[in-house]
């Protein structure tokens, strides 16, 4: 939250400043399509510990967070990658060695807790994961939920429906509200002040921005403001919301920008040789990410070739015919 | 008669399921296939539709994921997570969702695990999670399953229950106060089940070619009816073309 009008800030400082060690944070995307890689490579380039994680189904960056050791606890849907990773290799790694705490929520249980903690209200209500596990396993214990006053005291709630019965249903699940301390989402376009466009699905883009306390934009393009009012139709995040744009080139890369770039399957598949070995991950570690200067320097060694391969096409926004084996 | 693998087969067995009309809600991997197969063979209207938002997508490719912009292509809308999972909520349109997942644990009234094997906090295999098909599964009408047909998959118990099947019977739906509706179908590598309408027990509707209902009960942990068992048709000629040559020429998913 922030009315000024000119939040341009390079990368280093907009993570430096807003990412703190032990902060709530998330990240917009969902699986290989328009994660903030360049912000998740900074700060995994500037070891960023305890982070607090909330995902839906952000794959890549996910994956990529647990693996760099910035996250010690994470509440998430799924931690998959497509075809790409059934299950998110470090995550799995992680997790089974009890390096890394989980509270498990459906999709739309994310979603529904972020767009609580946009609207201010402590919680919303849903149908979904009655009679299930979700609703009677707990990953935090009520002590360890106590500690934190970021989290609430219950994973969930079963409320009686107090309408008796109105819309079909005799029980709800409540699901308590998010506030990160912080969203990082990668945009299309955006402006000095942070109106941000974003094209293709938003999947839950807007709401983990309204929720968070500081939101920091990474955009393909930075644009003039009027560019963007010229057709605020299609502009998805106002820019009070927002406390530091960055502009990035590939800033989405190795996941996809719809109209801009395909997810890259050359990188994402090494990436998943990598992450198998222990040694091979950090090796990757080093080589990808803490040698490199910043994230130009990141694509530039991906080489013109491959990334002219994953240009988007401009009639579909994907491109066609990639050789995505 | 076509030669024809057994993913293929499992795609066609579950394109068969779908109907005219029918809104499909599609994962990722081979139920993305058998909506594509369904749509350009036997049910024209039916809509495809993805947990990330995407309505009525024109697939000219197989998509990797549910977020690959390949599902954003020529939509009737493209919305977001909160827009799709109501239209799956909603009293109206949930009605005419038939969902379509997989897992790693099935148990006979078809409540589904894909989060852990073993201890939640320390588990001995973690997997994805729900992602949307707990949400999925507690919404719509139908639900079509896909499972390899293995002893430690067909479980008596599943060790976690992320999706809701038919709970624990009849009735267990409703006492847990969720929406009408439930698992369908489970196609496998080996044969197609369905669930009884008055107990909800899983029990076998068909095996493919070759396959006897003996072999199907010997990979599964508990035993099933198998007395309406008829075997399935294979793929024909022209399901295998649609599948092979619109749906996934690159052989992303059929391998």
């Amino acid at each position: 939250m922030d009315t000024g009008t000119d939040k341009v800030m390079d990368l280093k400082t907009a993570v430096g400043r807003f990412v703190t060690d032990g902060a709530h944070i998330s990240i917009g995307g969902f699986t290989v399509n328009r994660n903030p890689m360049a912000a998740v490579y900074e700060i995994i380039r500037q070891r960023k510990q305890n982070l607090h994680l909330y995902a839906h189904s952000n794959g890549q960056g996910v994956d990529e967070l647990v693996g760099g050791g910035c996250v010690s606890r994470i509440e998430i849907a799924y931690a998959g990658n497509g075809r790409f990773a059934p299950t998110c290799i470090r995550f799995r790694k992680a997790v089974q060695k009890g390096a890394l705490k989980v509270e498990d929520y459906s999709n739309y249980q994310m979603t529904l807790r972020f767009l609580a903690g946009a609207m201010g209200v402590p919680f919303l209500p849903t149908r979904s994961s009655l009679g299930t596990s979700l609703l009677s396993v707990w990953g935090f214990t009520e002590q360890e939920r106590r500690l934190d006053p970021r989290v609430p005291n219950r994973k969930v709630s079963v409320l009686d429906n107090p309408f008796d019965g109105w819309g079909g249903a005799d029980k709800v699940v409540l699901v308590p509200a998010i506030n990160p301390d912080v969203t990082i989402l990668h945009v299309q376009k955006a402006d000095r002040a942070g109106t941000a466009r974003i094209e293709g699905l938003t999947f839950a883009d807007v709401e983990q921005a309204k929720a968070a306390a500081r939101v920091i934009v990474t955009c393909e393009e930075l644009v003039e403001t009027d560019v963007l009012r010229e057709n605020p139709d299609l502009n998805r995040l106002p820019f009070f919301c927002v406390d530091a744009v960055v502009p990035v080139a590939y800033g989405a890369y190795p996941t996809a920008c719809y109209r801009c770039y395909d997810y890259d399957p050359v990188y994402l598949n090494a990436y998943r040789e990598a992450a198998v070995h222990e040694e091979k991950h950090a090796a990757y570690l080093r080589d990808h990410i803490f040698d490199v200067k910043d994230h130009a320097a990141f694509v530039e060694r991906q080489g013109t070739d491959r990334l002219a391969g994953i240009a988007a096409d401009p009639r579909t926004g994907y491109a066609v015919g990639l050789d995505r084996r | 008669m076509a030669e024809y693998t057994l993913r293929e087969m499992m795609a066609v067995a579950a394109a068969r399921e779908i109907r005219d009309g029918d809104i499909v809600f599609c994962g990722t991997g081979i139920s993305m296939l058998a909506a594509m197969a369904a749509k350009h063979i036997s049910a024209p209207e039916s809509v495809i539709f993805f947990e990330t938002g995407a309505i009525d997508s024109r697939l000219e490719e197989v998509p990797m994921a549910v977020a690959d912009p390949r599902v954003m292509f020529w939509t009737s809308v493209n919305g977001s997570l909160a827009d799709s999972f109501a239209t799956m909520q909603n009293r109206f349109t949930g009605r005419r969702v038939v969902g379509i997942m997989g897992a790693a644990q099935i148990d006979r009234y078809g409540n589904l695990n894909s989060t852990v094997i073993g201890d939640y906090a320390r588990p001995k295999v973690r997997f994805s999670g729900s992602g949307g098909a707990c949400d999925v599964a507690s919404f719509v009408d139908r639900t079509i399953i896909f499972m390899q047909q293995e002893k430690r998959k067909f479980v008596e118990k599943v060790d976690y229950l992320t999706s809701p099947g038919w709970l624990d019977g009849p009735d267990g739906r409703r006492r847990a106060g969720l929406a009408e509706g439930g698992p369908q179908t489970v196609i496998t590598n080996m044969a197609v089940m369905g669930f009884d309408a008055q107990t909800r027990q899983m029990l076998l509707r068909g095996t493919y070619p070759g396959i006897e209902p003996g072999q199907v009960l010997d990979n599964m942990g508990f035993a099933v009816d198998v007395s309406e068992s008829r075997p399935v048709d294979p793929p024909t000629v022209q399901e295998l073309k649609i599948l092979r040559e619109v749906c996934d020429p690159q052989r992303l998913i059929l391998g």
